[in-house]
């Protein structure tokens, strides 16, 4: 009896079995860096080896930090992007398209059974289709990219279970806020965590790519959900063909396998969550922060600007508008999920109630630019960090929520719980 | 390695050791801001051979190998924690920067002279009279610790010279 982490490490080691505990030497099947973290970093150290990159094929870049390059340190390290690319042979490049975690799943890059690794944190997004997917730094990246390999030592699994069905209005986000609340940043023991239960697979692939990225958060080394109907639907749609999928059935926990801890809980009883500065483990439920005055909404990242998300914060949005004095910032994941969200009318929901469309990109999320947030700015955003300092000024304070209570709260000013908004009409 | 303490507590993120406005920067001018949010003195008091020691989770959040790399080009060559982030553990050794897990972490004080074993995993305090034990570096990564990091280690494999101990 074996856990989904198992059989997949046990794959790309080569072998029939691995214990927990056990260091162990992967094959990798596909490996992502971005802009900050790929090229700049990676050049000069295949340089000094005299090596290639072992297989050009399996290696993604993704442009998303640097972008919209306006100085010119990030222009020179986006130039230096793109000549490396080109003259590296590497194929699969997507140049100011989205958001790494955002864009490898629209590709159809990410498949249940695979061991991917991606020079991000949030790369734990890929588990969310059954791959293991995980992040490192520049010079582990290295290491694969010249080798084709990695080490491991074999995580156990922390099963975490949501039983029945959340409300409307709780989401994803909610989730993780909660989890990182009740087990702490490192509450995933830098082991595999395995989200399952019924409230799990009612989710659609951006709602479980959300669980899957602030599996990071909560200290996960990688955070999985075993593929099922939703997963097969959202590849196909990718363009991934049904022999390319294989066996499906396979990639799941067998009944019964040992795991370090299972968490079980009732998605019926989740409230919305917020989490205040400057941690995501200061998570509670959205009525304890009720009267918070916020200056700022912020929609933005690959945690909280996914389609779904724009959906979300649209269906508060729609027929309302940002309070007086308050500013709304919707920076969208992904080209592909802005161009959808404008098509379908989302996107302008949002900028009829009063919201800036920023760039596509991480962002202010990432504080790498110029959106950085000014002295005393209280902003609350549906991103996955808040930790002092990261997205602005040291004064400014960062709140994290979901989609629809960001939305609801921009709507009246202060922290609100979005249920009230989703319960009455505009 | 031979050096004093700089004490801190739980929670040190790889934002505060590699601020995201700096992240477009050469490496020494972005440690120039390395943890300057907790303690402003730190990056241009910090002596080489000085030792950082926090509490837990130290290294969370993003993967920036900028964190390891500002602190080990600030001179640092150790640091002890109750508890690291996982990327974090792996990208300081990768660097030849030595990250070694200790519970009693919380019981060393702050400008302290301290002495590190680090493949050992023991910990002295001579002008303390403390001696403690810390989770030696694992086995398997210890030629590539001696080797200075992962880059010279693997210089070495691929220049066919023999490895001192094969990696399991």
């Amino acid at each position: 009896m074996k856990t989904l982490a198992q059989k997949i490490i046990a794959r790309a080691a080569g072998v029939p079995d691995v214990a927990p505990g056990e260091i162990v030497t992967c094959k990798v099947d596909l490996a992502m860096s971005h802009d900050s973290s790929g090229p700049r970093r990676i050049a000069p150290m295949l340089e000094s080896l005299g090596a290639r990159v072992w297989d050009p094929d399996k290696y993604v870049i993704v442009t998303d930090h640097y972008v919209p390059a306006l100085d010119p340190e990030s222009r020179q390290i986006l130039q230096f992007t793109r000549d490396w690319v080109s003259q590296n042979g590497i194929r699969k490049f997507h140049d100011e398209q989205g958001i790494c975690h955002v864009v490898l799943p629209e590709q159809g890059y990410v498949r249940p059974g695979m061991l991917i690794v991606g020079g991000d944190s949030h790369s734990t997004t890929g588990g969310a289709f059954g791959s293991y997917m995980f992040g490192i730094g520049a010079t582990e990246m290295l290491g694969v990219l010249v080798t084709g390999e990695i080490w491991l030592k074999m995580p156990h699994t922390i099963a975490i279970e949501w039983k029945n069905a959340f409300a409307d209005g709780v989401v994803a986000k909610d989730i993780m806020l909660y989890l990182c609340g009740q087990l702490g940043m490192d509450g995933g023991q830098y082991q595999a965590v395995e989200f399952g239960g019924s409230a799990i697979t009612a989710l659609n692939m951006q709602e479980r790519m959300t669980l899957a990225n602030m599996t990071a958060e909560l200290g996960g080394q990688a955070g999985l959900i075993a593929p099922d109907e939703t997963t097969i639907a959202y590849l196909l749609s990718a363009g991934v063909s049904t022999e390319d999928l294989g066996d499906l059935s396979q990639w799941k926990t067998d009944e019964g396998a040992p795991v370090l801890a299972r968490h079980v809980y009732d998605g019926t009883a989740l409230a919305p969550q917020v989490a205040a500065p400057h941690s995501p483990a200061n998570a509670a439920d959205v009525g304890s922060y009720k009267g918070q005055e916020i200056d700022t909404a912020y929609i933005g990242a690959c945690t909280g600007a996914k389609l779904e998300d724009l959906r979300m914060a649209a269906r508060v949005l729609k027929g309302r508008r940002v309070a007086s004095g308050k500013r709304l910032l919707v920076a969208p994941a992904s080209l592909r999920d802005q161009q959808a969200a404008k098509a379908e009318g989302t996107l302008d929901i949002l900028t009829e109630a009063g919201g800036e469309l920023l760039p596509i990109g991480c962002g202010a999320c990432a504080g790498y630019g110029q959106w950085r947030f000014a002295e005393n700015e209280r902003v609350l955003s549906s991103s996955a960090r808040n930790f002092k300092g990261r997205m602005g000024a040291l004064s400014s304070q960062v709140w994290l929520a979901s989609p629809y209570t960001v939305a609801a709260s921009i709507v009246t000013g202060q922290i609100t719980d979005p249920r009230i908004l989703l319960g009455e009409s505009a | 390695m031979k050096g004093r303490t700089w004490k801190f507590g739980d929670g040190v993120d790889t934002d505060v050791m590699a601020p995201g406005q700096y992240m477009k920067l050469p490496i020494k001018e972005l440690a120039r801001h390395t943890l300057e949010a907790l303690r402003p003195e730190f990056a241009s008091s910090v002596r080489d051979g000085d030792v950082v020691v926090a509490g837990r989770n130290f290294g969370i959040g993003s993967s920036r190998e900028q964190a390891p790399e500002a602190l080990k080009a600030l001179g640092v060559r150790a640091v002890i924690a109750r508890s690291f982030g996982g990327i974090f553990h792996r990208n300081a050794f990768n660097l030849g920067l030595v990250a070694l897990i200790c519970e009693q972490a919380d019981q060393i004080p702050d400008g302290a002279a301290i002495e590190v074993d680090a493949i050992a995993g023991r910990i002295h305090l001579p002008e303390h009279d403390m001696t403690l034990d810390c989770e030696p570096v694992p086995g398997f990564l210890v030629e590539m610790v001696e080797d200075g990091g992962l880059l010279p280690h693997l210089k070495k494999r691929l220049a066919g010279k023999p490895a001192a101990k094969e990696t399991t």
